[in-house]
């Protein structure tokens, strides 16, 4: 383990020297610096440039953030501050730490100063912590390997430094942590253990990369609270990266916007938020869903030229989508260790014609279970799931299939839930298929008239999934859905994993097929401030149960239950 | 060992051009893909070079495999007599050539028989689950827990000696395996979105699997095809060598190899150069399968 320590002669003088040195004029030169960073990667294409001459600096005290869609060169850039880009990477420009430049350092000597003098907190906390080694373990790898404690230390000593590092990220009972193995943590709580680790070398500047995007809303609350008091307790320098400009503008000091690799705004919270001088940002300003948005509105109106707002829900429509009393438990585990779930625990729910009813809570909520059910994927253990009045339970197979008809699906994942060898003509030609809609030409008009309303060239219709962009394939996933005329479409998260710009594109066109075609929504997502833009009515669930269920405009101005009131305080983006 | 002889072939690849045009169509692409691989190159060359055999022997020697001249027994390798002479000196090379198509047929008809059932069973396993996959999966069991050659040999005991026996039996010998790999990727294609996307969309069951299912799960069976190939060549030549298969004096490489094993301290090219040739089609198609596989996970 210590070897690593034992140092070779010659170079290593000055690597030990370098971060060590800079004490001196640590006030003028900022901790982490770029200057005309430029990154490029080498393609069997040719270059593609991923950071177009990027200049960030992260001084002591401060915390920076860098806000950009996928593939603006966020990521490339945290791999460039830390020097861990890979070969087929050229870079040009310089990085400099403390004002030491580390641009042509090698390997050996970069890997010195990551851990002990910068930090970084990785991405995904689900995937980034040894499955097979006790938390404490790891982070008493990264004490070991940064902090150089004096050999002559004692195990027992060595343990308590690992123990503090957890304290110090903020975990509440660190002993009994560090005896335990990741998959017994939470997210959250894996995610304050990636910060021990990186805490444990005492660094000056921590570099963060989506620290919280996988998390929960008030999960991630509570994470970017501690960042923002390591800066202020600990003085460290913190250099954010994020796709949400909500926490961007929340949580920083100064805001850097990058667009294809190049930065298009640079400047203070207020003045970016109040005086955004760039096209892209004030475009990523108005995307970015908050606790305020306003309601969506249909930008085409359709051939009944009915009022905007969204009709009030009449008692004499009989629902199109009816959830009583639902009830699914899960069997887990085997032998002693067997034991029930429940899932959903008597939820009620009703989706009417032309509008749309939001389910919203956190992971482990049971939406999906609830949205599976609805559509009519397993049956509720007790409780009645009823499809224009017809309850489910009371169909044999064939008559589900033509239930189906009505009721239909749109995943979460656009890049698993289209076939990858179809072309995007026979995925949208699928359902039409599935029940002998028309011959092959009808179809094929059909299908072209179907990419019409989702807004998308028929150009695409011999492309394959892996050909188009995230937002594209969604927009095929929601013409296939379209392609049998259903009244009702149960949407499960169907653009969280979209980029704001994106995702408010898809949302427009949700929004103008509902008002053209009178489509019920059934709309799950973990994103209030999404639920403000396009929601009629929310039901809010934790746990299996519904905590309160209301129309969005009393849910968000009057919530009656303080778990409510907790989920609309974590939005980001409250700063606007 | 001395691996010289067995790359002789390739000296036709040298002269192939870099490609020429500047085609941008996915077979072009592929094409310079390979050309740009020197040891996918040499796979290819050999694997090739082999089928040409197999097919028109007589355009690649015009010396009959079955009748020798008893003057010019033992003679070693020379330009005249590529592989050198036998007991009875018939030409090596002549009796190597022809012999191919026994091999490579038997090695076809094996991994066909092999990959056919073994992906049938897999894809009825792994779709189905439940009963059915207990007790496929149980009879594959059974069959990995026997050593395939030794299976082969009492399929072949069987069913009586032959060259087609043969490859019947080295074929079924090597279906658990297939189903295996089949039932996995099955199992994989089941669970994913676009499967359950399909069935929520009306499509029935039988129509999910041809056009869902079994086209996404082909790819790491056809590697696993590719590199079948190598030790079906093996396994037939084994069993030939033997005595299961062909009576002498037709010529087929296991025999070849067997008939030269009294003489290999003194004369050992008789045995040497097909037994190399062997193992050079069975490297090759490895090398083949694996760029294979590589292909398959870059299109998931």
């Amino acid at each position: 383990m210590t070897t690593t320590a034992v140092p070779t002669a010659g170079p290593r003088e000055a690597v030990v020297a370098a971060p060590a040195e800079p004490d001196a004029d640590a006030d003028a030169a900022p901790l982490l610096r770029t200057a005309g960073l430029r990154v490029a990667y080498r393609t069997p294409h040719g270059e593609h440039l991923a950071v177009d001459g990027v200049d960030v600096h992260v001084a002591a005290g401060e915390l920076v953030s860098v806000v950009g869609e996928s593939g603006s060169g966020k990521t490339t850039l945290v791999q460039g501050a830390l020097g861990l880009l890979p070969r087929t990477a050229r870079v040009e420009g310089s990085i400099a730490l403390s004002g030491v430049d580390v641009t042509r350092w090698s390997e050996r000597r970069l890997a010195r100063v990551r851990g002990s003098y910068v930090g970084y907190i990785p991405q995904d906390p689900g995937t980034s912590l040894n499955p097979v080694k006790r938390i404490g373990t790891q982070v008493l790898e990264a004490v070991v390997l940064n902090q150089r404690p004096d050999p002559g230390s004692s195990r027992a000593e060595r343990r308590d430094a690992a123990v503090e590092a957890l304290r110090v990220a903020g975990l509440r009972d660190p002993e009994r942590v560090s005896e335990q193995y990741p998959h017994e943590l939470s997210g959250g709580m894996k995610q304050r253990c990636l910060i021990a680790i990186a805490l444990a070398g005492r660094p000056r500047v921590i570099v963060a990369d989506e620290p919280t995007s996988a998390l929960d809303v008030t999960v991630q609350r509570v994470i970017l609270d501690h960042l923002e008091r390591l800066r202020t307790d600990l003085g460290l320098g913190v250099l954010l990266v994020t796709h949400d400009l909500g926490v961007a503008l929340d949580r920083s000091d100064r805001v850097v916007v990058m667009q294809h690799g190049r930065v298009v705004e640079h400047g203070g919270v207020g003045d970016v938020l109040s005086r955004p001088r760039d096209a892209y940002t004030r475009r990523l300003l108005a995307a970015a869903p908050t606790r305020h948005s306003p309601r969506l509105r249909a930008t085409v109106v359709g051939p009944v030229t009915a009022p905007a707002p969204a009709p009030p829900p009449d008692p004499g429509v009989p629902p199109l989508l009816e959830a009583v009393d639902v009830t699914k438990t899960f069997q887990v585990g085997h032998g002693r260790a067997r034991r029930e779930i429940r899932a959903l625990d008597g939820v009620s729910l009703a989706v009417v014609p032309g509008r749309t009813h939001a389910i919203v809570g956190e992971s482990g909520a049971g939406k999906s279970t609830l949205a599976r059910l609805l559509s009519g994927v397993g049956a509720p253990d007790r409780g009645h799931v009823r499809v224009g009045g017809v309850d489910l339970a009371d169909l044999d197979a064939r008559a589900r299939r033509d239930v189906r008809r009505d009721l239909q699906f749109v995943y979460q994942n656009p890049y698993t839930s289209l076939d990858p060898r179809f072309t995007v003509e026979r995925i949208v030609a699928e359902p039409l298929r599935a029940f002998r809609v028309g011959t092959r030409a009808q179809q094929r008009d059909r299908v072209v008239d179907l990419l019409e309303q989702v807004a998308l060239d028929p150009a695409h219709l011999a492309r394959r999934p892996g050909q188009l962009s995230g937002g594209q394939r969604q927009r095929v996933a929601i013409a296939r859905a379209l392609a049998l005329e259903p009244r009702t479409i149960v949407l499960d998260e169907a653009v969280s994993a979209l980029d704001v710009s994106v995702q408010a594109q898809i949302l427009q066109v949700l929004v103008d097929l509902q008002e053209r075609l009178g489509l019920g929504y059934v709309f799950i997502t973990h994103d209030l401030g999404v639920v403000r833009q396009v929601a009629d009515d929310v039901t809010v669930m934790k746990d299996g149960r519904v905590v309160e269920a209301a129309t969005v405009d009393a849910l968000f101005d009057d919530p009656r239950e303080v778990y409510t009131r907790l989920l609309l305080d974590a939005i980001p983006g409250g700063a606007r | 060992m001395n691996a010289t002889p067995l790359l002789d072939a390739p000296p036709l690849a040298a002269p192939v051009a870099p490609a020429p045009a500047r085609a941008t169509s996915p077979a072009a692409r592929r094409v310079r893909a390979v050309l740009r691989t020197p040891s996918l190159l040499v796979a290819w060359v050999v694997v090739l070079v082999v089928v040409g055999w197999a097919l028109a022997p007589g355009l690649f020697t015009d010396v009959s495999p079955l009748t020798g001249d008893a003057s010019a027994s033992f003679l070693p390798p020379s330009a005249e007599h590529l592989f050198g002479t036998d007991r009875l000196g018939r030409d090596m090379f002549a009796r190597t050539v022809h012999g191919t198509s026994t091999t490579l047929s038997a090695t076809l008809i094996a991994v066909l028989v092999a990959f056919t059932v073994g992906a049938l069973l897999g894809l009825a396993a792994g779709y189905l689950g439940g009963l059915v996959d207990t007790a496929v999966m149980r009879v594959v069991d059974v069959f990995l827990a026997i050593p395939s050659l030794l299976l082969a040999m009492v399929v072949v005991t069987m069913l009586g000696y032959s060259t087609q026996n043969i490859a019947l039996a080295v074929g079924i010998s090597s279906i658990a395996s297939f189903a295996r790999v089949m039932r996995s990727e099955v199992m994989r294609v089941a669970r994913s979105d676009y499967v359950e996307a399909a069935h929520g969309l009306g499509v029935r069951r039988s129509g999910v699997v041809w056009t869902h299912v079994l086209p996404n799960s082909l790819g790491p069976v056809l590697a696993l095809a590719a590199l079948e190939v190598g030790t079906a060549v093996l396994a037939v030549a084994s069993l030939g060598f033997l005595g299961y298969g062909a009576p002498p004096p037709t010529p087929e490489w296991g025999l070849l190899v067997a008939e030269g094993r009294d003489y290999v301290a003194v004369h050992p090219w008789i045995s040497i150069l097909p037994g190399l040739l062997v193992a050079a089609l069975v490297l090759s198609t490895h090398r083949i399968s694996t760029w294979l596989r590589r292909r398959a996970e870059e299109v998931a």
